[in-house]
């Protein structure tokens, strides 16, 4: 297997996340990177001759944008076309990400935010997006050595965001009794209430594959900023967008009465456990 | 005559006890009175209510479904929020009016007595489907842009409250008019208070 890793308008955390993967050594026995701009590879003038299998796409596509003295949306689809197939790495490449915030004309390979781009009859057959910012490296593992994975509307692998962020949270007992998290960093407590946590909306496996085989945003105290869906980046990460009070966004598939009801009789109950501190320190 | 379903009985029962309780206090009024008032046995009752509490709490999450089927009527017409508030007050003030037992049963035994519902009906639990529609009318206020954005509590008590108070009055036969002439006057203090 021969891999193209091309880079568009990025910060280059998707290379650094993919050289996280503790198996990379065993993954470079039998995929070779033509191109990678960390790993050993042929140089890039060299590379875009060369033939491959795999085009990976990070950072968002700007048209008129110049890389090398190349224009960048001409060496993109040259590339794709050569490629047989093409994987979307982080929400840049998937969706422009947070670049396109600044400048409109950035597009992801196959969406503008949660619009079709330019380019997606030309490559939706071939593409698979792994959004994430930065995506997780077993992610890119999984996209790279599965060959036909069945997709989501956003193209996604369901195999890895057909969980919600919030399947697997060490705080879901917080969030069945309806206990939030006085402040941030703490271990105990519910993030969705008050430190807006994104987790029970947004696709990913954050809290079934954990970052560095150890943690996720949300174990350590930290909202999930929602980063695989089309809308990231939203403003107020840190704060829940409420409406007299109640979630501006529900769980993902949950009418607001049902919400609501069930948050009323948990609410109307103290569990005594759940209001202490985890680790007694007195 | 036609021999009534297990729930139609039920129903039958619950609105006899409303009446009674209202009529005479929750206290003073037993298991066999209700039964005598409906010719039914003591024991036979006790087939459909295990004991007074029991009753009692089923009463008020009877109560608090009506209003709530209500509400949430209203909140899915396709009206303002300013609209609504008036149209909530309506049906209000309509209902203390026609069946005030219902109303009465809430403000006087179910907020009065809570010691008779301290278990099983602890919270939210009995008046769940009451208070959630009001949680979405609020909600939905909110998101339109007509209401301002505040605790839920903060508003709640504002426009529960005012509607629980004249209700109050008209039951102490405090108005000097008939409830329904407030409506219009009631409806607009509450839009002007809760607005944007």
């Amino acid at each position: 297997m021969r891999v193209f890793w091309l880079q568009g308008v990025t910060c280059n955390g998707n290379s650094h996340s993919f050289i996280n993967l503790s198996s990379l050594p065993t993954l470079l026995q039998s995929c070779t990177f033509v191109y990678h701009p960390l790993l050993d590879s042929l140089p890039f003038y060299e590379a875009i001759e060369a033939d491959f299998d795999i085009l990976v796409v990070e950072g968002g596509i700007k048209k008129g944008w110049h890389r090398g003295g190349l224009e960048f949306e001409k060496l993109f689809l040259d590339l794709a076309n050569k490629a047989k197939r093409v994987i979307a790495v982080g929400s840049c490449a998937v969706y422009g990400g947070i670049f396109r915030e600044y400048d409109e004309s950035i597009s992801g390979v196959l969406f503008e935010k949660d619009q079709k781009s330019r380019y997606f009859d030309e490559l939706q057959s071939k593409t698979i997006n792994i959004p994430g910012c930065p995506a997780h490296p077993e992610w890119i593992h999984y996209a790279l050595v599965c060959y036909k994975p069945l997709l989501d509307e956003f193209y996604r692998p369901k195999e890895i965001y057909a969980y919600t962020v919030h399947a697997g949270c060490v705080r879901n007992e917080y969030f069945e009794w309806k206990v939030d998290a006085k402040s941030f960093g703490l271990k105990e407590g519910c993030l969705f209430y008050e430190q807006g946590c994104q987790a029970p909306y947004t696709h990913g496996s954050c809290n079934k594959i954990l970052w560095n085989e150890t943690a996720s945003k949300t174990r350590v105290g930290t909202p999930c900023f929602g980063c695989t869906e089309p809308d990231f980046i939203q403003r107020d990460l840190f704060c829940t967008k409420t409406f007299m009070s109640i979630p501006a966004k529900m769980p993902l598939g949950v009418p607001k009465r049902a919400y609501l009801t069930l948050t009323g009789v948990a609410k109307s109950f103290r569990i005594e456990r759940l209001s202490k501190r985890l680790i007694d320190e007195d | 005559m036609a021999r009534r379903s297990k729930e139609e009985r039920k129903r039958q029962i619950m609105d006899e006890a409303l009446k009674l309780f209202s009529k005479e206090g929750f206290f003073e009024v037993t298991i066999a009175d209700i039964a005598k008032a409906l010719g039914m046995s003591v024991g036979n009752l006790y087939n459909y209510f295990s004991s007074k509490e029991a009753l009692a709490k089923e009463l008020i999450l009877y109560i608090s479904k009506l209003l709530g089927n209500e509400i949430r009527k209203i909140n899915l017409e396709p009206i303002t929020t300013k609209e609504k508030i008036k149209k909530i007050v309506q049906f209000y003030f309509y209902t203390a009016k026609e069946r005030p037992e219902l109303i009465e049963y809430f403000l006087r035994i179910y907020l009065s007595h809570r010691e008779v519902f301290k278990n099983g009906c602890e919270g939210m639990i009995c008046v769940g489907p009451f208070v959630t529609e009001i949680m979405i009318f609020f909600e939905e206020g909110v998101r339109s842009g007509e209401l301002r954005d505040q605790d839920f509590f903060s508003a709640f008590g504002l426009f529960m409250g005012y509607l629980g108070g004249m209700v109050f009055l008209m039951g102490e036969g405090m108005l000097p008019n008939d409830i329904e002439y407030y409506i219009d006057d009631i409806s607009q203090n509450i839009y002007l208070a809760l607005k944007q």
